[in-house]
């Protein structure tokens, strides 16, 4: 009689399938590891923290050689003066490069002769207006923070987050919906909501591709640039059609109230809003809940060995669906503080491909929340110092998408580099260190 | 006439480590010579020194009686020296043939490759030297022992005369060992001459002509079967004597612990894995669970510990129906397991010993507070377990990924045992492990048994579950088949047992335990 019993019945809680560890997995397995300190060695720890950051230093530096030599081949001030000489040539060549770079150093961070001259002069305005690159490089690392943390988080617990850019716009969407749509709000309550408003946004477009990885195994990488998809139309559709900003001929929302907009610490042009300060706590949040609390250490495991933390007692599908949900959170917020803090209205194709440029963040960021900073601060001051070259030598801005792309080549093949600097293998433990080397 | 193969003074360091201290070896023309030591004796380094993976700091070798320098693999194999690693260098799309002859392959004109010459070629090569193997198969589908054999067959194909075998028999049934065992001897009989790693005791003395023994990176002795025992060499090999029968108090046993009533499970491939199984453990007894790997074992213990929903059937663990709950809720009644496949489940590699050490209780205090991890509670626990369990680690911050199989297996019973336990499921405890460390973890669980712990033994180790089972149930084809008690039992009834069949003195007790069962 036990045998009627024995009828398969509907397998409700038929333990899912696990993500099955794919080429993509070894990598993030890669980037992952628990730090490892060896005995003694609390003193030096920024010793090891340089070990940990020589490898992504040195891509660096080889992306810029290699975007000087592509700036000298591709000057026609170069070809002209290869016809004279080899010689002149090199010289020019020599002189293009310098004059590119110098450009892009004082574009991203001042020109030191002004700085020096306004802090002189004591004008207050002429500081403020010879300090302001550095400040707007600040205003362009502020969403790669928020969007490299995004994808960090979600490598940490074993996810591939190529979907930040459409939770950027769809954070940005409801962000902005809610920035001009509530009237009457003091800032104080208003603010707070629209910040609110657009990680929500976010989250729930990293929730659907979590759920569906965690219920049907659905590959999160498939499902995120899916939404991406969905969310580049639904904005389009947003801005032709409901959020279009009436008597506008362009397609951009109505202009956010005020009440809504994060702080600019100065009168216009200087834009450096308090988002920036923000995405740093932020950073520092993520750090936090990734390396001390049980839940961070719920959803490394998950990410580390996913198989270890269900016999652990880890509820993986939940952590899965909660890895992407705070992901998507994250970039929404990317996408709500540039239109609270520097738009101050939703037009289309806003983002140009933070969300892209994340994934190469948390890459160059070791997934840790102070390498992405880091890597957000290096890709800000590449990316507002990139007009001042232009202006100042000719060489086009998308000479620095080619730039980011070397250094991310670079660091997806550290052996490349290992060999050209004659770097010796790291031991095993070295790799990670830079795990701890913040605040612990 | 010169030996075949002659090391001389052979010394390598490493950082902080002498992995082969002057180490004199030879090998003679046809012979076995097996390579004995534990774990981290140095018989790898110093078999990787032959092949040309590591330089030696000294020493010399001798092939053929003339000295050869070796810088690479390339040099040991033009020498004739080739080496089946532990884990196979094999191309799994790829098919027998075409895996054996990879990087010598027959072309015919223009380059173009020609597989039915190099399918003809492998199978003579097989034929010839009693390695049964299909050319055409591919090697994705084929048995662990068959592509250990293509394996072999490569370095026959490049004309190996000396062959270097790493650890063989760790990923072998004893079935597939038996045959590896057949081929070796015949292997020799065809003028090839073998080296053979391993630290099993019962495999050396089965296979080898003569026996060599390294104990930290230095020649501890050698000798030849005859004239060694197990317990002789387990001695040579740990440098104390090994107590190789565990001592083993009489069984009191108390309430039951684990109530399994007529449990279904179904596999991945929706087979029935397990089908119809009840059994009982009571405080203070080990049962043990033989069987040959496969027949449903890995399944049982999945459900038992709520890695796995059955289809039917009730679990209880001191009285409360944990039938389908989450590990955690079953980990929180008091049971430990120890699981199969300890780097796939057991541990999180990338993490450190001391994160190990808490993962199953690292939610609570005194290692968080609220959700905040108190990371220096988490360390000061893990160095004292360190020091208790003896797991020999750089530290406690060490990632668990690079210790040693024996020193991983301390941490998760460590972690396991260290908690207040009713339950302890112990799956294949020791795979892989050397004598000392068997020893240990064998004591350590019968330690268990005496605090009054029910402990259900999961192993296809014969061995090891005759040794520590107080009842032993075997599993065939997802039934239980026979419970026995373990004093009334001969390894061979086991083993016949194992296959299915009933031998006819058991009748009785299997009666007995139906009886019991139906209560």
């Amino acid at each position: 009689m036990t045998k009627a019993k024995a009828k398969p019945k509907p397998e409700k809680g038929k333990p899912r399938p696990l993500p099955e560890p794919d080429a993509g997995h070894a990598l993030v397995q890669e980037l992952m590891a628990t730090p490892a300190e060896p005995p003694g060695a609390k003193r030096s720890w920024w010793r090891r923290a340089g070990r940990v950051a020589l490898v992504p230093a040195l891509a660096v530096l080889s992306g810029l050689i290699l975007g000087g030599i592509l700036i000298a081949v591709t000057s026609p001030e170069v070809h002209a003066a290869l016809q004279v000489s080899v010689i002149d040539g090199i010289g020019t060549a020599f002189v293009v490069v310098f004059r590119a770079y110098a450009g892009l150093l004082a574009g991203a961070f001042g020109d030191p002769f002004r700085m020096v001259a306004a802090l002189q002069s004591g004008d207050p305005l002429a500081i403020r207006r010879a300090f302001n690159p550095i400040l707007e490089s600040m205003v362009s690392a502020t969403p790669y923070i928020f969007a490299g943390l995004s994808v960090a988080l979600a490598f940490r617990g074993g996810l591939f987050n190529i979907g930040a850019e459409g939770q950027i716009f769809v954070g940005a969407i409801t962000a902005t919906y809610v920035g001009y749509a509530l009237v009457g709000l003091p800032t104080i309550i208003h603010l707070p909501l629209a910040l609110a408003a657009g990680a929500l946004g976010g989250a729930l477009w990293g929730f659907i591709p979590g759920w569906l990885k965690a219920r049907t195994g659905a590959h999160e990488v498939i499902n995120t640039i899916m939404m991406n998809y969905i969310a580049f139309r639904l904005s389009d559709w947003l801005l032709t059609g409901p959020m279009k900003a009436p008597g506008q001929f362009n397609p951009v929302s109505p202009t956010i109230l005020e009440s809504a907009w994060l702080p600019q610490f100065f009168e216009q042009p200087i834009r450096i809003h308090l988002g920036f300060f923000l995405a740093l706590a932020t950073a520092y949040a993520v750090y936090w809940f990734l390396f001390r609390t049980t839940w961070g250490f719920n959803l490394r495991t998950v990410g580390a060995n996913p198989n270890a933390a269900r016999y652990a007692g880890i509820k993986t599908g939940r952590w899965i669906i909660l890895t992407m949900t705070l992901a998507g959170a994250l970039a929404g917020l990317a996408g709500t503080t540039e239109v609270l803090g520097v738009n101050h209205n939703l037009a289309m194709a806003f983002s140009s491909g933070y969300g892209f440029d994340s994934i190469a963040l948390a890459l160059l960021g070791r997934s840790h929340p102070l390498g992405v900073v880091l890597a957000s601060l290096l890709f800000g001051t590449l990316r507002s110092g990139a007009t001042r070259m232009r202006i100042v030598s000719g060489v086009p801005i998308d000479i620095i998408s080619v730039i980011q792309a070397m250094i991310l080549a670079f660091m997806a093949a550290p052996a490349i580099i290992r060999t050209i600097y004659r770097l010796r293998q790291p031991a095993e433990a070295e790799e990670e260190v830079l795990v701890r080397g913040w605040g612990g | 006439m010169a030996p075949i193969l002659e090391l001389r003074g052979i010394t390598k360091r490493f950082p902080g480590i002498l992995a082969n201290d002057h180490i004199d070896l030879t090998l003679e023309h046809g012979e076995i010579l097996a390579l004995l030591g534990e774990n981290g004796a140095g018989k790898t380094t110093l078999m990787n020194i032959l092949y040309g993976l590591y330089q030696p700091d000294e020493g010399e070798i001798f092939v053929r009686g003339r000295k050869l320098v070796v810088q690479q693999p390339s040099d040991a194999i033009r020498a004739g020296i080739g080496m089946v690693h532990q884990h196979f260098m094999l191309v799994p799309v790829f098919t027998v043939a075409e895996n054996v002859v990879l990087g010598q392959e027959k072309t015919r004109a223009a380059g173009f490759l020609n597989g039915k010459a190099a399918a003809e070629q492998v199978r003579a090569l097989s034929q010839a030297h009693g390695l049964e193997v299909d050319p055409e198969a591919y090697v994705k589908d084929l048995a662990v022992g068959v592509q250990q054999r293509v394996e072999i067959l490569k370095l026959l194909y490049r004309q190996a005369d000396i062959l270097i075998l790493d650890e063989p028999t760790a990923v072998l049934t004893p079935q597939e060992s038996e045959e590896l065992f057949n081929v070796m001897r015949a292997l020799v009989l065809k003028d090839k001459s073998i080296i053979f790693i391993t630290h099993k005791l019962r495999e050396v003395l089965e296979v080898a002509d003569r026996i060599t023994v390294l104990r930290r990176g230095a020649v501890v002795g050698t000798t030849t079967p005859p004239k060694a025992s197990r317990a002789k060499l387990a001695e040579m090999m740990v440098g104390r004597e090994v107590r190789l029968e565990v001592a083993k108090g009489k069984a009191t046993p108390g309430q039951p612990v684990l109530e399994v009533r007529d449990l279904v499970v179904i596999n991945d491939r929706r087979q029935v894995a397990v089908d119809g199984i009840s059994l009982e453990v009571r405080e203070g007894e080990v049962l043990g669970i033989a069987g040959v790997q496969g027949n449903g074992q890995t399944e049982l213990v999945e459900v038992i510990t709520g890695l796995r929903k059955p289809l039917s059937g009730t679990v209880r663990l001191v009285g409360k129906d944990v039938t389908g709950a989450a590990p955690r809720r079953i980990t929180e009644l008091g049971a430990a397991h120890v699981p199969e496949d300890r780097q796939r489940d057991g541990l999180v590699l990338p993490y450190s010993v001391a994160d190990n050490l808490a993962l199953q209780t690292y939610y609570r205090p005194p290692f968080a507070r609220g959700v905040v991890l108190r990371q220096e509670e988490i360390q000061r626990s893990a160095e004292a377990r360190i020091g208790e369990f003896d797991i020999r680690t750089p530290g406690a911050k060490t990632p668990a990924g690079s210790l040693s199989g024996g020193n991983q297996q301390k941490v998760i019973v460590a972690r396991e045992f260290s908690r207040p336990i009713r339950l302890l499921v112990a799956s294949q405890p020791t795979r892989g492990l050397d004598v000392g460390s068997i020893e240990y973890i064998h004591g350590r669980i019968l330690e268990k048994r005496q605090e009054g712990c029910a402990v259900l033994l999961v192993s296809p180790e014969l061995d090891e579950v005759l040794e520590l089972s107080d009842r032993i149930a075997v599993m065939y084809r997802g039934r239980i088949v026979a419970t026995v008690a373990a004093g009334r039992v001969t390894k061979q009834q086991v083993g016949l047992l194992m296959a299915g069949i009933v031998p006819e003195g058991l009748e009785e007790q299997r009666e007995v335990r139906t009886v019991e069962v139906t209560l």
